[in-house]
């Protein structure tokens, strides 16, 4: 405990220290030590984590923790702002503290570079007094939450996807709703979107963790207390009109299994696995096709590709905008969607609209962009179209362009 | 016959199963289309989802709205209201939101 800022903190946070009317009549410097006596855990280094934790380093936030696993990426770059093209390849979470101790040395940053799951979550909180959620799976969001509430943690969260972002806070001095009071059920895993698969705006990302930073400095200082807090979640759209709507959300539900009345989720159920995050998430079952089905980059090149006479029908399911970015350039390839073969439900006449040369004795061969959802499409065309000579590349686009062309733009 | 007027808002990507239109405003009769159930399941459903043979499931599960997408009625959750009952009113904003796990 730090009961004194030098002269040095008096000038970095002079700025935020004259503010006004946020500090719920608290002295400036006691307001300004509640920060520098804080811990805070985020949870991923990506493109919430960057903004936010620049902001709250730069506040003065006195620990802070990073759980993350990944290293940087080029594909992260257009965000993760905290990361840099020279680090490249390092982990986020040591690329993240760098800038972090550049930005503010008073700050001590400890990294976790590993993966928040059932047996770490406890020992990894435990140190800290509020846990930032910034990662991408509903998954990792229900573990977070029900380890917040059984260590009487206040948990902020923020997602966002595309052009939206949403923010909350849950469990707030363990009086508030957690993530189940939310979301007793989760969705179903088909309807699960991300930033890898749908895309996400920089900027708009980008500023749900900034307004993530705000709520984490009125957690931290006290300005929200259980007397005025009440359950909301903001709503950030980015496009066309940017908008931030703010939603008054139930509060605590009595029957929830995680922070009611009589909670059925315990420490050592979760440290057990007994409470199994990936069977109640459910995923989405790729596991459709047999290695029969399925050819290799190198065998679509040299059978179907570079043999014009064999006949062969190429059709890549990806979404439309992931074909515009990247493609073979050639009109010998059909661009449907998935979702789009999937509505004609089988109608080999409604395929032949796009394709006019195909039918059922037809060589087809699919791919998208990492292997997923073309073997989803090539149990459609075997058994709704049936087109039994539907083969499967694996690996889709990107293990082409790896394995066989690497001059083909990834994305 | 009584004409309310309700403005209907599908946020999160929701919006792709509805034409890709964030915000409809519907005129509705107030004597057959009572609760906000009548107005999803013999308005939206009927009248503003695409294709339904493929989104309903995307929109409706268990005949309620499915997990996932949480319900503002007036910009307030609506488990504060009577949820699937709440009496639907002139003016009433009712807005989907698709919850986000991206981050």
């Amino acid at each position: 405990m730090s009961d004194s800022l030098t002269n040095e903190e008096f000038s970095r946070y002079g700025r935020q220290m004259i503010v006004q009317g946020i500090s719920n009549n608290r002295d400036p410097i006691e307001h300004q030590l509640l920060l520098k006596n804080s811990k805070i855990c985020v949870i991923g280094a990506g493109g919430l984590a960057a903004p936010c934790l620049s902001y709250l380093a730069g506040a003065g936030v006195g620990e802070i923790g990073i759980i993350d696993d990944d290293v940087v990426e080029t594909s992260n770059l257009h965000r993760q702002i905290i990361h840099s093209t020279s680090k490249k390849g390092e982990l986020k979470c040591d690329s993240a503290k760098k800038f972090i101790n550049d930005l503010n040395p008073h700050v001590q940053v400890n990294t976790h570079p590993v993966r928040l799951t059932n047996d770490n979550a406890f020992e990894i909180f435990a140190p800290y007094d509020v846990i930032l959620d910034c990662t991408d799976t509903p998954m990792t969001r229900y573990l977070a939450s029900d380890v917040a509430v059984l260590l009487g943690k206040t948990l902020v969260s923020a997602s966002g996807v595309n052009t939206e972002g949403q923010l909350t806070i849950l469990n707030f001095e363990n009086i508030g709703p957690c993530y189940r009071c939310f979301h007793p059920k989760p969705p179903p895993p088909n309807t699960v979107s991300s930033c890898s698969m749908n895309g996400v705006i920089g900027a708009c990302i980008g500023l749900v963790g900034i307004m993530q930073a705000v709520e984490t400095l009125k957690v931290l200082q006290k300005v929200y207390t259980k007397d005025n807090f009440e359950p909301f979640m903001l709503q950030y759209s980015g496009y066309m009109d940017q908008s931030l709507r703010r939603f008054r959300m139930r509060k605590r539900r009595h029957d929830c299994v995680s922070c009611g009345d009589s909670p059925e989720i315990t420490r050592e159920k979760i440290e057990s696995y007994e409470i199994n995050y990936l069977s109640f998430c459910g995923s989405r079952d790729y596991d459709v096709v047999d290695s029969m089905e399925r050819i290799t980059p190198v065998e679509f090149k040299e059978k179907y590709w570079s043999a014009p006479a064999k006949e062969c029908v190429v059709i890549d399911v990806r979404p439309q905008a992931h074909y515009k970015i990247s493609n073979f350039k050639t009109d010998t390839v059909t661009n449907i969607p998935l979702a789009t073969l999937t509505s004609m439900k089988g109608d080999i006449g409604k395929l032949k609209e796009v394709v006019p040369e195909i039918n059922e004795d037809s060589n087809v061969v699919v791919f998208c962009r990492y292997g997923n959802d073309s073997r989803l499409a090539t149990r459609e065309l075997k058994d709704k179209f049936g087109i039994q000579n539907t083969k499967d590349v694996i690996g889709g686009f990107f293990a082409y362009i790896d394995q066989v062309d690497p001059s083909i733009p990834k994305y | 016959m009584s004409l309310i007027d309700i403005k209907v808002e599908f946020l999160g990507g929701l919006d792709s199963i509805f034409a890709n239109k964030r915000s409809y405003e519907v005129k509705v009769d107030n004597t057959k289309i009572v609760t906000l159930k009548d107005l999803i399941f013999d308005v939206i459903v009927k009248d503003l989802l695409v294709n339904p043979e493929d989104n309903y499931s995307i929109y409706i599960q268990d005949e309620t709205i499915r997990p996932g997408i949480l319900t503002l009625i007036n910009d307030a959750d609506w488990e504060l209201e009577d949820e699937l009952d709440y009496l639907l009113q002139h003016k009433d904003v009712i807005s989907f939101t698709s919850t986000l796990h991206g981050g």
